[in-house]
């Protein structure tokens, strides 16, 4: 590659939910754009280790550009997720309070959301709850029609692959090493052993935000990562809940406590607990935090138990707010003033995934003030996922199969995931091949077996079309191999 | 909708055998559905010798095994499909099934289930730690080296002693890796004492009773687990807590019954083997659904799968030809000792082999069949453990008069 094509207009670091937002809404301009990302895919830091709630806003502090953007992000979330051919459904949420001092909290919650522009918040009591969910215990619960759920990581990758679309250059295993600036005010990145340069450079880098902006000469950002556990239950679990089940939040704890939500695929996650940790990227799940989290949800659901688990995770917030003051600092996004033309984005935790899109909004008018950007005519809005087979009637069913005999051919048991959505998924725009990768566009090995029957028919895909070699799998990044040696081959010298 | 008299589901060992012994009975419309590209189920990874003990006297490899049946399919020209997955059943017996050919409705006079059993994971038995490469099943494994040729890893610890863990442990260390440990968090071993002899103590691999994995270390690959010891109640004993490098963890953490078409289909599951509720003749709680082998329950030795099958064939014959008629139901009842016993309920008191496991091992144990007013079986056992399923037959003579069975393990 010639080092002219890795100059651009702006550079964005970091492809998780944000700065994908943020590439989406840039190439809606006539300006060169490239995301780099040090890991091989995109959204693998918070943004696909959350719950996947679009958040209606009433648990942030009214006039906050939290409280603002989410109850935006969340008006307008059905737009976005059918441009992008997500999966999007409004279940609505309860805040359950257990004992009659958690009610005025209730009504303190309601009455912030309306403050902040929420519709159709209620209090609902007992009798109401046991309609709504004949399995949780509580005595009363604010009940808010307007949350929703969508899937953090197929929302990542769309808009990721709408932006490639629309010609946003995305760079994987890119980590940016180093920031400097010509007096020409310049942007040089290393970044991969490759220089990038650029005239603007945006920072949405989350939990490593605030070593990015310490890069280019900010040192006063600091970011205490926060991290949070969650189980992820059997479908057979489904049946148990309707809502997303929330408890009454503390106002000192920087989290809305351990909470149940159902996802878009049919699962239930148990989550996220709440531990500020030292390391910067240690996802490791505690047997103490998972103890933990199966207690709390008994608390709702007492019908939950481990024989529903199948899984387990973590993800990590970015918290402005130390341990010793906990709660939450509203987000910073700021050019700053020590370094023009660098923009940062600090602390951009929950509701950072429903807020994504009046983030990157106001991201781009924060460059529109001083470029006057011009819009591409070109932009092209819509992006198609992959069409899940198990989601069609039968009749589409019987077409999709006579159209294409791949569909024919269920790879994943579990998901009944067919052989055409795992092609679709290794063929994805962005080059992204990992076990993960295609585990997150097609959903294969996410069920309760988790890959025990398909793991091997997806590796033998990967040979068949790939021409892959044993050194060739890997289940995450560059390092992650999956397997020594051919048996054959003899020893490998790795 | 395409008729038939019987579709088994899945033609691995159970599903060959029932398919064998259903023609054999004069059952001509047989329909095998295969979700692989080849029959054989699991037996084809087995590539070890071991099986067949029992109903052939002679020691074969788990694809010689499955092929003295395959080859019967074949010479009695039994109809199978492969690559075909069955994503619908009702109970009614309608079959959904999908494969490249399109997706066609069946409606079975009988169906006989032989789904087989999956594999407990890492999730499921909820490991703290990381979630890097390097950590596998023992059956994934063992599909990765014995049918597709390739390695795991270098340096392996093993959780669990279960069968395949253990058959793994060995194959292992034949293909060059290092196995550190085997560690169970039972104070005896899950798999059959043999396995222990000829794939552990043989290859000097240390087993570790009343030990687990409470943490898994490495961001990208697997670099190090700690393992502790356990108290009686299976709890991590933190002071016993000791690192282990190795690069590959392996689980060998138990089987799991293969239920979800049998949910479908709305059959009554025994939450105490995972599998259906069944009568002697292995018809679930919807008639003319049968089912047997590991969907049913778990087993160690393959040959009595393929009896059980064989079994489940007599009930789908008196069933088609209307002499399946339900007449008693007996429930048969639980006593001290044991996990589970099959069948868990009786209807025709025909002679019937009882299937049972043990809570734990045990030395100079007496299992005794009572009914509500004697005893009418009983048989002293010099040792049991949970790991060797009991087999054991009650003739008509035995059961007739019965209104009541209670199944107990005294001392």
């Amino acid at each position: 590659m010639r080092s002219q094509d890795r100059k651009f207009d702006i550079i964005i670091i970091g492809a998780g939910v944000i700065g994908c937002s943020i590439a989406r809404e840039l190439s809606r301009f006539k300006v060169r754009v490239a995301v780099l990302e040090k890991e091989s895919d995109v959204g693998w830091g918070a943004s696909c280790r959350g719950s996947g709630v679009i958040h209606a806003g009433f648990n942030n502090q009214p006039g906050t550009l939290m409280a603002r953007y989410c109850v935006k992000g969340n008006q307008s979330f059905h737009k976005i997720a059918e441009e992008l051919n997500i999966p999007y459904k409004k279940i609505g949420k309860l805040v359950v309070a257990k004992k009659s001092n958690e009610i005025p909290a209730l009504e303190k919650l309601k009455k912030q959301g309306k403050i902040n522009g929420v519709e159709n918040l209620k209090i609902v009591g007992e009798s109401e709850i046991r309609n709504m969910e004949p399995n949780l215990q509580g005595i009363a619960a604010l009940y808010s029609p307007e949350t929703a759920i969508t899937s953090p990581f197929l929302y990542t990758i769309a808009l990721a692959e709408n932006s490639l679309q629309n010609s946003v250059q995305f760079f994987l295993n890119t980590q940016v090493k180093k920031i400097t600036k010509n007096n020409k005010s310049q942007f040089y990145l290393l970044a991969h052993d490759n220089q990038f340069e650029a005239s603007y450079i945006i920072n949405c880098t989350g939990v490593c935000s605030d070593q990015i902006a310490g890069m280019a000469g900010i040192p006063h950002y600091r970011i205490y990562p926060c991290r949070g556990e969650y189980y992820v239950l059997d479908k057979n679990a489904a049946s148990l809940m309707n809502h997303l089940i929330y408890p009454v939040p503390h106002p000192k704890e920087g989290g809305l406590g351990i909470h149940l939500t159902p996802t878009v695929d049919g699962n239930i996650l148990i989550g996220p607990s709440n531990e500020y940790i030292e390391k910067q990227e240690d996802y490791a799940v505690t047997m103490e935090v998972l103890r933990k989290l199966c207690l709390e949800a008994q608390q709702f659901l007492p019908a939950i138990s481990p024989k529903y688990f199948i899984k387990n995770y973590a993800g990590i917030r970015s918290k402005q707010t130390p341990p010793s003051q906990g709660g939450y600092h509203d987000y910073i996004i700021e050019e700053s003033p020590e370094v023009p033309n660098m923009i940062n984005l600090i602390g951009i935790e929950s509701p950072g995934l429903t807020a994504a899109q009046p983030i990157a909004e106001k991201v781009v008018s924060i460059i529109d003030k001083k470029e006057k950007l011009v819009h591409n005519q070109d932009f092209d809005p819509y992006r198609k996922g992959i069409l899940r087979f198990a989601e069609q009637d039968e009749e589409t069913q019987r077409r999709l199969i006579q159209e294409d005999s791949d569909y024919g051919e269920v790879i994943c048991r579990c998901e009944q995931i067919t052989k055409k959505e795992i092609l679709q998924a290794m063929d994805n725009p962005l080059g992204a091949r990992s076990l993960i990768s295609i585990k997150y566009r097609a959903r294969a090995m996410m069920g309760r077996c988790q890959g025990g029957y398909c793991l091997t028919r997806i590796m033998e895909l990967l040979r068949e079309k790939y021409n892959y070699k044993w050194d060739d799998f890997l289940l995450r990044g560059a390092e992650s191999y999956m397997l020594t040696g051919n048996r054959s081959n003899g020893e490998s010298d790795l | 909708m395409i008729k038939k008299d019987v579709v088994i589901i899945g033609g691995g060992a159970a599903g060959l055998a029932a398919a064998v012994s259903c023609r054999e009975k004069g059952i001509e419309d047989i329909l095998i559905i295969e979700r692989e590209s080849a029959l054989g189920g699991i037996l084809k990874q087995c590539i070890h010798d071991g099986f067949g003990l029992i109903k052939f006297q002679h020691s074969y490899t788990g694809p010689e095994y499955a092929h003295k049946y395959v080859d019967q399919v074949e010479k009695q020209k039994i109809p199978y499909f492969l690559d075909s997955m069955v994503i619908d059943i009702t109970n009614q017996k309608v079959l959904t099934v999908v494969n490249k050919s399109g997706l066609k409705k069946y409606k079975a006079k009988s169906i006989i289930l032989a789904m087989g059993c999956r594999e407990r994971t890492r999730g499921a038995i909820g490991i703290p730690g990381s979630r890097p490469a390097g950590i596998y099943t023992a059956g994934v494994a063992q599909n990765l080296i014995n049918i597709h040729n390739y390695m795991i890893g270098k340096e392996v610890v093993i959780l669990g002693s279960g069968d395949i863990g253990l058959i793994m442990a060995r194959r292992l260390i034949l293909e060059g890796a290092t196995v550190k440990m085997v560690l169970e968090l039972l104070p005896y071993g899950s798999g059959l004492p043999r396995n222990f002899n000829q794939c552990l103590f043989d290859y000097d691999i240390p087993l570790y009773l009343n030990h687990t994995v409470v943490n898994i270390r490495g961001d990208q690959r697997v670099e190090s687990i700690t393992m502790a010891k356990v108290d009686a109640r299976g709890e991590a004993i933190p002071s016993t807590c000791k690192d282990v490098s190795c690069d590959t963890l392996m689980l060998s953490v138990g089987l799991i019954p293969e239920n979800e078409l049998t949910k479908m289909a709305g059959i009554k599951l025994d939450p105490l083997t995972g599998g259906a509720l069944v009568d002697e003749y292995g018809q679930t709680t919807v008639n003319g659904i049968f089912a047997c082998g590991n969907v049913l329950q778990v087993h160690d030795i393959v040959d009595n799968v393929s009896l059980e099958a064989e079994y489940v064939a007599c009930g789908v014959e008196k069933y088609l030809s209307s002499f399946l008629k339900p007449k008693n139901d007996i429930c048969i009842e639980l006593g001290e000792g044991l996990q589970y016993v099959l069948p868990q309920r009786m209807q025709f008191l025909d002679d019937t082999v009882f299937s049972l496991r043990v809570s734990k091992p045990g030395q100079k144990k007496k299992l005794v069949f009572k009914n509500d007013k004697s005893i009418i079986k009983q048989k002293t056992f010099l040792r049991v453990n949970p790991a060797e399923m009991i087999r054991i037959k009650l003739t008509t003579q035995e059961l007739s008069g019965t209104n009541g069975l209670k199944v107990d393990l005294e001392s």
